[in-house]
């Protein structure tokens, strides 16, 4: 223990950081921890004239109402097949992608290639579910269109309001936007890779192939270990926006998500339910917060990869 | 008579066995396609925003403008609620990257110093709220009861700080400022807020440029918060605009009942809506050549440990 009076003073020293980090720090407590004090009412019955600290408490019914409810077991099962589906396409692509980019030697080709792919992940997701359902439009979209052409038949089927497809859209789509950016991280560890053991492989008669394999695979592998504890660790974090925006009466056996369900169990008129609705977002965010945790003690156990 | 040596041929310098140039020919096999499938959407969105109404519905579009017309942007320009979203959406965009990058440095720099008391605790403070968070709910709550509901506030205060954005920041200043810059300047009488104004900012100049076209971008794609808290229409930014129209159909309201004049309309509508995507996008995708550097930065600066 350092005894009092010194950490006075370093505090005295240093006074005027407070200064500067005070308005930030007014901002956290009041829109992040805020909000956290408001998860109460998960807890009570809530009513708006009584306000989150006067409303009775319930005890964990409305979780308990959640889990009983048949919604619980569809949106939770929605949830994980939509991110576990997209885990599993969006971790190894950019690797391939990567590795595939570093080989050209090229650098206009190679430049040209990465401008082109990290552009959509620019596009706003209300453009981009815009496209979506522009393009594949049955009617007069290009799939449409491109459709008739080759069966002949009058109508394509619809894929952006099917529920069966709903899965397939949501990711692919993802990964049509996010791909090129996803290579920068693999791209600025394969730039690192020391040309030496190219070299010395080349004399030893090492093809390119067996270079990408042996010399470049392994030196990105631990950049690819910690993107995949990191995206493990977002499973449950599936966000409202696109699954929201790209919902359809057709399709909302699939696409209804967590996220979803709360916005619409809380804030749709006529059934909003504040309480109901902050249990399942908070049984949500626990989850997801455990599941961080866990992944980052994982990789501090693995090594120096621990994410702070 | 020795002759000449003549410069080696293009190509012929790296000289390939037949396995890699097999290689080669895979790699671009793969990356060709794969690009042009980026690409393509795009292109034919831009092409379909520049043909007539006529091309689009019978599906002549495919590379280029068919029967190049400018109707589709004549009728985006003619839709008041887009222009209205236009403004809205770079009053927010301004005001909110203000207020996004101030408080960033503010918060970035004391953060970095390892000589605050309570470095630690306030660290943990906000790096906790990229794990948990009240979530929609309580966060709905507040905002109705601190009365920013259709207020310009609702769209630039709630999220004023990411905190990814906060580590960036506060990472590059770790590694760009060194120690004894700030040792000098104490010797000469320099208080820590003016070292701040007068070193830490000048020398953070890439750092800011990184978050204010991450936080510029967000504001202008964002539309979350407008869904939450605005219901009035004028406050609408441009992307609830492009919600209504390029997915709930919601483009005007008058009461045609002549059919011929509804087809030729729906025609038009389908041509706005490719328009109104390019019109939307075009802001970014005009800044993103000379931003590409710095997004690509930020993202090698989030890679460091901080």
């Amino acid at each position: 223990m350092k005894p009092l009076h010194t950490t006075l003073k370093r505090v005295r020293n240093c006074w005027q950081l407070y200064v500067l980090l005070a308005l930030p720090l007014v901002y956290l407590i009041i829109f992040a921890y805020g909000p956290m004090a408001g998860l109460q009412i998960a807890f009570k019955n809530f009513s708006s004239r009584l306000g989150i600290w006067g409303s009775p408490w319930v005890g964990l019914d409305n979780f308990a109402k959640f889990f009983n409810s048949y919604q619980f077991t569809r949106v939770l099962g929605n949830t994980l097949a939509v991110s576990v589906y997209y885990l599993c396409a969006n971790f190894p692509l950019p690797i391939l992608l990567a590795l595939l980019l570093n080989t050209i030697e090229h650098p206009r080709y190679k430049k040209t290639v990465q401008t082109i792919t990290y552009i959509p992940h620019f596009i706003s997701v209300v453009v981009l579910v815009g496209m979506m359902s522009q393009i594949f439009n049955p009617i007069n979209g290009l799939y449409g269109h491109i459709y008739r052409l080759f069966t002949g038949m009058n109508e394509a089927p619809n894929i952006m309001g099917a529920a069966n497809t709903f899965r397939h859209m949501y990711v692919w789509s993802g990964i049509w936007q996010h791909l090129g950016w996803g290579t920068i991280i693999y791209m600025a560890a394969l730039s690192s890779v020391d040309q030496e053991m190219h070299e010395a492989a080349k004399i030893d008669g090492a093809s390119r192939a067996q270079r990408v394999r042996y010399i470049d695979f392994p030196c990105i592998l631990p950049t690819a270990v910690i993107i995949l504890i990191l995206d493990v660790g977002k499973v449950m974090s599936i966000g409202f926006e696109k699954a929201y925006l790209m919902q359809t009466q057709l399709n909302l056996n699939q696409s209804e998500i967590i996220a979803t369900y709360v916005y619409k169990v809380g804030l749709t008129t006529g059934n909003a339910d504040f309480a109901y609705a902050t249990a399942i977002g908070l049984f949500n965010s626990l989850i997801n917060m455990v599941l961080i945790l866990a992944v980052n003690q994982i990789s501090k156990k693995l090594g120096d990869t621990s994410l702070w | 008579m020795v002759k000449e040596l003549s410069p080696p041929k293009r190509g012929a310098a790296i000289r390939r066995s037949s396995g890699d140039r097999m290689f080669f020919v895979c790699v671009n096999i793969v990356i060709i396609p794969l690009t042009i499938v980026i690409l393509y959407p795009l292109i034919y969105v831009l092409a379909a925003s520049f043909s007539s109404v006529e091309a689009v519905t019978s599906g002549q579009v495919f590379l280029w403008p068919v029967d190049f017309s400018l109707e589709g942007y004549k009728a985006v320009f003619e839709t008041d609620k887009v222009l209205t979203g236009y403004r809205n959406s770079f009053i927010y965009l301004f005001l909110g990257t203000l207020i996004n990058v101030a408080l960033t440095l503010l918060a970035a720099y004391p953060l970095s110093r390892r000589d605050l008391v309570g470095h630690r605790f306030f660290t943990l403070l906000f790096s906790f709220t990229m794990v948990f968070n009240g979530g929609m709910i309580p966060m709905y709550i507040l905002v109705t009861n601190l009365r920013m509901i259709n207020t310009v506030w609702a769209m630039v205060i709630p999220n004023a700080i990411s905190v990814y954005n906060m580590i960036i920041t506060r990472t590059f200043m770790n590694s760009s400022i060194p120690p004894e810059l700030l040792e000098a300047a104490k010797m000469d009488g320099c208080s820590d807020i003016g070292f701040f104004f007068r070193m830490v900012l000048p020398l953070s100049k890439a750092v800011i440029a990184v978050i204010t076209l991450y936080y510029a971008i967000g504001h202008w794609n964002a539309y979350f918060n407008a869904f939450m808290y605005l219901t009035k229409d004028e406050l609408q930014p441009l992307q609830i605009v492009l919600r209504e129209i390029l997915l709930m159909n919601r483009v005007d309201p008058s009461t045609i009942v002549d059919p011929e004049l509804a087809m030729a309309k729906a025609g038009l509508v389908n041509l706005l809506k490719y328009s109104l995507i390019v019109v939307a996008t075009a802001p970014v995708l005009v800044f993103y050549p000379i931003a590409q550097k710095y997004f690509v930065k930020g993202v090698m600066i989030g890679s460091l440990k901080g």
